[in-house]
């Protein structure tokens, strides 16, 4: 982009100036810069590194910390008085001399440095940040060894808690307004500002209203000084003890690279890594916090076998365990069959090797990943519009970037996958991208991308257009003409969330959409492993690369790739999910193998638990003991993310490759476990390792044959329920009861309150005042929460999928679009329930209120640490809810 | 300050011989110089209606050629900043009027506001009408509650009388005009700040460029004028600047109202011609208080370096001041006769200073925080040689270093005081002499 040459080079002085570019001269340096650059990035590409602290590329300049002054001559004429290169842009003919030429620059910086050490208290031997601070660093590098201050420092008491998991050390802050300007424009939660004025002006938060961001945790990783902590991490190690690791996050389909700070095989902290096409430099609280599951003190570490005698689990050698799976696997095959649940949260590699396991060694096609409500439209969809496309030829997250709209149906981007709710916001803010949202209220989310008022003149655009739950279909039929029409600009993009699963035709009215429009379209799941899943064919109508598997002549190259005799592998489409358990149930399966899958997180919880138990012959892959676990006979513990390798697939498509972390502990990645087990049927995977299985993906290259059908199915119209029906509406929050934010209570406090939402009218025609409590009920249980009153469709409910009481799945049987009764007051007292056969039993975590009032053991998910639950809450239900605790590839997320 | 009109009480009797000139004073002394009927019965609102019938662009050149700047303490040329506003109306254009008065010693805003409201008001409206603005903010100083009244009610009156709201005079121009209570932060007082607390967030400068005419209020073009300065807008339209360019000098033209206050004999306002000496006013306000001779003084509020008696005859405009080695300012003369301690009179102009820092730039929050501390310490008699030093170092490194002029302000009086009375500050030190320090540098964990 730019040349630099040495000046007084004279074919420097004929060289023209690119276009859009102006030539500057900086320490005697002739440079070419593009224009508005800042003198401070011009700089730094030279290798002048000008000292800063308010300064960050991803935020506006501020110029508030003054540490970064330069000489400036513009036109000729020295400016009066130094500027601060963070918000001085490049000029032509200007001329920069920093603190490596200009003995002003270099007084005006040591004296600011001066400065902003009067009054930092230089606890570094017992600071966080010692070892890693800017302002430790550069006061080293460009400051005075000694202070002239003799007089008294300003003091403030530290820390103060400003969230559950952030610190603030007042006394520390150099008031560089980093984490207020992030707070404000990255990610809309303007929670933080300062207070006060002159040398007592602080960081503060407001009475009442805690610093309650989902990327709080991004402003302890951009404050140059120990201010900000987290609490978890807080006095645990040196940064120079730690070893860091580049790798990527398994929390959610966004995919952001990280940076895993460990000693001694243990992490201790995670960290945002850098990545401009990706998630900048920013991650979320759940990616940066929720890692302690891996290391759960009841992490599966040998294989298990049930006991014929007791019925129990026991211990066991692995080569006993594998022996007993692949029996039990092989006398299911040859009886009914045997049904693949991998989950949703495996690395392509792993996936790959179940879709291997299943059509070589289990002879079926009987495979689906989704562990949650799912349907055929959707499988259509993912194998028409999905399945082989990338961030080269499909969305990504640039794209979003420059769309001049966005339509997300059915998706929640802050909830669901909170980078893409960063690159939106972005978008609406620095571009002007029109962002609607079909929907049902006008969520946080929402707001923060169509209502944008932290600097300059406000913005606001796009909207919430609101359907009822199970209407998305037909309103993307009815869109108003100006959002068709605004969906018509090239570069529009349609992003579909997992909930569309939910609602029947919607796939089919989102690809008319964008055939009318020429919108680009998404599919942005919930889980990690869900876009590597499609790809490696773990779905009962796909092979690997998106090969048809109906189609003969495509499956006798995997054939040939496989090294398996032509028409071997099974050609007819298998069940789906519902479909697998269903069979199980009814006993047209015999067996089950199953990865990282939570009963609670299915479309029918109590069929998935009853099918396990029908089941003959079970065995499970887990990281911790789960619903699942509860009904193996075998099952086989496998290494979570941090210490394996793999590749996900994020929204985009887009290979997100990582290496193992944490040696040595013996753990083995599912790949592994899978081959050896096929060895003792009998069969080579070839899936020993995830590299191995990597370059085999990459040599069966994609589909040579015609895409799938797409799906055809007619919106189905939704009629708003009467009398105490209500439709649900139901997502879940980023931070919730999932079972991967195990032991994290810090980050737990930052969760969404669960409440339930209705609308004024519904609430009115319902007696259901504010801020009392409500009941939501189906013929299966009944989920007790606060009211609040929101602006959304009359009859309609919403809840949290998976917070605190409001485990929707679980405890109604519910989903997005049912019809539920809906009644004011809170849940009849605990036991007192006509329909208690059973002792309560409430988890050792579990805050009373939120108790249980029938039905037994409905917790497990509630690790009692965000307390949100308000008195006289709870959910109630029949079904054994189980302990739910699955592992890294655990469903609840 | 509340005693408003009453200051310049003898002037009108000797106007034939003294250089005073009162234009914007000139209704101070009538019966119910604030109100609409007196206003009406002195001319007012007759420049009102010249300026309606005239073009907007030529009220822009009328004020650039009658050669007004800023009565707010930077001088620049108000007709120049009128002519940065965009000509077309994508957007609002909004004229904010600063009337924040915060600057030590200043104390001429608020007596025009509250005994001749309307001339501001007058003034307003033609500005805003030559710049296109349909909104007129006034932006009042907090504690300057009586003000805030009478402007109320003054711009109620204008309302009921049809210069202000729809269709002004048969006009067909419209102009809303809102009078804004601050909360008495001194740094509201600097444009962009106050721009930023009229929009309702924390009062501190904002990053220029974009400039307020660009960008200002919610993002609109904007300007923003003193108070002074806008008043005199009427009087430029009826009297043209010929008749303005007669007062003053040539670069700063016009009459200006000086604040004289301290050990004088008749402290007050007093409205003279740009370019008047201390000498000239101090003969008008009866001399030196009781006789003791004059010591130090400010041209223009205690942001500007101090003048001593050597300053007299430095003639009393921008570049005048500017020459002798200070600044106009907002022309407020405190005056200090030789019982006052310089070292004294330095602390507390910091320690306000150390107060109304805002906080946003390190320099100016941390620098003032630094100074006050030394200036106690030696006006406490724990001072060293040393320390005048620092505090001339650390001067420097404030001065041109903050991000508003509120950090160059600040060290003024400290760097002019030193310069000028040096000894004093050395003989506070007396008792120290011959120690390094005080006290060991405060490094935590230091047992002292």
């Amino acid at each position: 982009m730019t040349v630099a040459s040495a000046s007084g080079n004279d074919a420097a002085q004929s060289r023209p100036v690119p276009e859009g570019h102006v030539r500057l001269t900086i320490d005697g340096i002739e440079v070419d810069a593009p224009k508005g650059e800042l003198v401070i990035r011009t700089a730094e590409r030279l290798g002048i590194v000008i000292p800063r602290f308010c300064d960050h590329p991803l935020l506006d300049p501020a110029g508030a910390c003054r540490q970064c002054l330069v000489e400036v001559e513009v036109n000729g004429k020295p400016m009066p008085k130094p500027a601060a290169s963070c918000t001085t842009a490049v000029a032509d003919g200007m001329v920069v001399n920093t603190q490596q030429t200009s003995q002003v620059a270099d007084k005006a910086q040591q004296g600011v440095m001066e400065l902003l050490l009067i009054n930092h208290p230089l606890d570094c031997p017992i600071c966080d940040k010692g070892g890693e601070c800017p302002l430790q660093n550069q006061a080293l590098k460009h400051g005075r060894s000694e202070s002239r201050f003799v007089d008294k420092k300003r003091t403030f008491a530290k820390p103060v808690s400003i969230s559950s998991q952030i610190l603030l050390d007042r006394e520390r802050c150099v008031l560089c307004q980093r984490c207020t300007r992030f707070s404000k424009q990255i990610a809309g939660d303007p929670f933080i500002e300062l207070l006060e004025r002159g040398a007592t002006q602080q960081i503060g938060i407001g009475e009442q209203q805690p610093f309650q961001s989902y990327f709080s945790g991004n402003t302890i990783q951009i404050c140059p000084v120990g201010a900000l902590t987290s609490a978890a991490y807080r006095f645990r190690s040196r940064p120079f003890d730690l070893v860091s690791t580049p790798g990527v996050c398994e929390h959610c389909a966004s995919g952001c690279s990280q940076r895993t700070d460990w000693r001694r095989g243990k992490v201790m902290r995670r960290l945002a890594g850098e990545d401009p096409e990706v998630n900048e430099e920013w991650n979320c609280d759940k990616g940066r916090f929720a890692f302690r599951y891996a290391t759960a003190s009841d992490r599966l570490t040998r294989p298990m076998v049930r006991d014929a005698e007791s019925g129990e689990l026991r211990e066991t050698s692995w080569t006993e365990a594998l022996r007993r799976a692949a029996d039990g696997l092989l006398t299911a095959r040859d009886s009914r069959g045997v049904g693949v649940l991998p989950g949703g949260r495996l690395t392509r590699e792993d996936a790959y090797a179940y879709g291997k396991f299943a059509r070589m060694a289990l002879g079926t096609n009987d495979i689906d990943h989704r562990a949650r409500p799912h349907s055929t439209e959707e499988l259509d969809f993912l194998g028409a519009s999905v399945v082989g496309t990338g961030p080269e030829d499909g969305v990504s997250y640039s794209s979003l970037e420059t769309a001049p709209t966005v339509l997300c149906v059915a998706f929640e981007p802050e909830e669901e996958s909170p980078i893409v709710f960063l690159r939106l916001r972005k978008a609406a803010r620095d571009s002007g991208t029109r962002v609607f949202h079909l929907g049902q209220w006008d969520s946080p989310g929402v707001e923060k991308t169509t209502d944008i008022a932290d600097s300059g003149s406000p913005i606001h655009s796009g909207g919430l257009l609101p359907c009822l739950p199970g209407g998305e279909a037909a309103a993307l039929y009815e869109l108003p003409s100006e959002v068709e029409q605004a969906l018509s600009e090239p570069g529009a993009v349609l992003l579909l969330g997992e909930r569309c699963a939910q609602v029947s035709g919607v796939y089919t009215a989102a690809m008319r959409l964008a055939e009318r429009t020429g919108a680009g379209i998404a599919w942005i799941p919930r889980r990690a492993g869900e876009r590597g899943a499609v790809e490696a064919g773990t779905l009962p109508t796909l092979l690997p690369n998106g090969r048809p598997v109906s189609d003969s002549v495509v499956r006798s190259g995997i054939e040939r790739a496989w090294g398996v005799p032509e028409g071997s592998l099974p050609s007819i489409p298998g069940r789906e999910l519902d479909g697998i358990l269903a069979a199980a149930e009814s006993g047209e399966l015999s067996g089950l193998l199953v990865g990282g899958v939570d009963p609670d997180d299915l479309p029918d919880p109590e069929q998935a638990r009853r099918a396990l138990r029908a089941a003959g012959f079970v065995v499970s892959l887990e990281l911790r003991p789960s619903g699942v676990t509860e009904h193996a006979d075998v099952v086989l513990p496998i290494a979570p993310t941090v210490e394996k390798s793999g590749t996900f697939l994020n929204w985009e498509g887009r290979s997100r490759e990582f290496e193992i972390t944490i040696e040595g502990t013996g753990a083995l990645p599912d790949c592994r476990v899978l081959d050896t087990l096929a060895v003792e049927m009998d069969v080579d995977l070839f899936t020993q390792t995830p590299t191995a299985v990597a370059a085999e993906i990459q040599r069966l290259g994609a589909n040579p044959g015609a895409r799938p059908k797409p799906p055809d199915i007619p919106a189905e119209p939704v009629v708003e329920p009467v009398g105490d029906k209500a439709l649900l509406a139901s997502w879940r929050h980023l931070l919730d009861n999932g079972s991967m934010q195990h032991d994290e209570p810090n980050l737990a406090g930052t969760a969404r309150p669960p409440v339930a939402r209705i609308s004024r009218d519904t609430a009115r025609r319902l007696g259901i005042e504010p801020h009392q409590p409500v009941r939501v009920s189906t013929e299966r249980g009944t989920v007790a929460l606060e009211s609040e009153i929101v602006e959304m469709p009359d009859g309609v409910v919403w809840l949290p999928g998976n917070s605190g009481p409001a485990k929707v799945r679980s405890v109604l049987g519910a989903g997005h679009g049912t019809v539920v009764g809906l009644a004011a007051g809170p849940l009849p007292p605990p036991g007192g329930g006509p329909k208690s056969p059973e002792p309560d039993e409430t988890a050792p975590g579990e805050t009373v209120s939120a108790a249980v009032t029938n039905g037994h053991g409905a917790n497990g998910h509630n690790d009692g640490a965000n307390g949100h639950s308000a008195g006289g809450l709870g959910a109630a239900g029949h079904g054994p809810n189980g302990n739910g605790h699955t592992g890294t590839d655990g469903g609840v997320a | 300050m509340t005693e408003a009109n009453a200051s310049d009480g003898s002037a009108p009797e000797r106007a034939a011989v003294s250089p005073l000139t009162p234009v914007l004073t000139r209704r101070w002394l009538s019966p119910e110089s604030w109100s609409l009927r007196t206003y009406e019965q002195l001319e007012g609102y007759t420049a009102l209606r010249t300026a309606l019938s005239a073009d907007p662009d030529q009220l822009i050149e009328l004020v650039k050629t009658a050669g007004l700047r800023g009565r707010g303490g930077a001088g620049f040329p108000s007709g120049v900043k009128w002519g940065f506003m965009p000509k077309d109306r994508s957007r609002p254009h909004y004229l904010v009027i600063n009337a924040d008065e915060g600057e030590p010693g200043t104390c001429k805003d608020v007596p025009l506001m509250m005994a001749d409201p309307h001339s501001l008001i007058e003034g307003c409206v033609i500005a805003a009408y030559a710049m296109r603005a349909s909104t007129c903010m006034i932006y009042v100083r907090g504690e300057a509650l009586h003000c805030i009244r009478r402007l109320h009610h003054a711009v109620r009156e204008a309302y009921d009388a049809g210069y202000l709201g729809k269709n002004i005079l048969d006009s067909g121009f419209d102009l809303d005009m809102v009078v804004h209570a601050g909360a008495g932060a001194y740094i509201c007082g600097e444009e962009t700040a106050l721009l930023d607390s009229l929009e309702g967030k924390r009062g501190q400068p904002r990053l220029k460029p974009p400039f307020p005419a660009q960008a200002g209020l919610y993002s609109s073009p904007t300007t923003v004028n003193n108070v002074e300065t806008i008043a005199s807008v009427p009087y430029i339209v009826n009297g043209g600047s010929d008749w303005f360019r007669a007062m003053g000098r040539e670069k700063s033209p016009g009459p200006k109202i000086f604040s004289l206050s301290g050990h004088v004999e008749r402290p007050g306002q007093y409205e003279a011609p740009l370019g008047t000496t201390l000498r000239e006013l101090l003969e008008l306000a009866g001399g030196m208080k009781d006789g003791i001779p004059l010591k130090f003084w400010t041209p223009g509020g205690s942001s500007t370096p101090l003048f001593t008696a050597d300053h007299l005859d430095v003639p009393l405009d921008f570049e005048g001041a500017t020459e002798a080695g200070s600044m106009l300012g907002t022309t407020a003369l405190m005056i200090f006769n030789e019982t006052v301690s310089v070292p004294w009179a330095v602390m507390k102009w910091t320690q306000f200073y150390e107060h109304e820092s805002c906080g946003k730039c390190t320099p100016c929050r941390e620098g003032c925080f630094w100074l006050a501390q030394v200036l106690e310490r030696m006006v406490d008699g724990r001072g060293t040689e040393q320390d005048i030093d620092t505090l001339l170092d650390v001067c420097d490194n404030v001065l041109g270093r903050s991000f508003c002029a509120l950090g160059d302000g600040a060290v003024s009086p400290i760097t002019s005081g030193i310069k000028y009375f040096r000894e004093e500050f050395l003989a506070l030190c007396e008792s120290n002499r011959g120690q390094d320090t005080t006290e060991e540098p405060a490094l935590a964990g230091v047992a002292r």
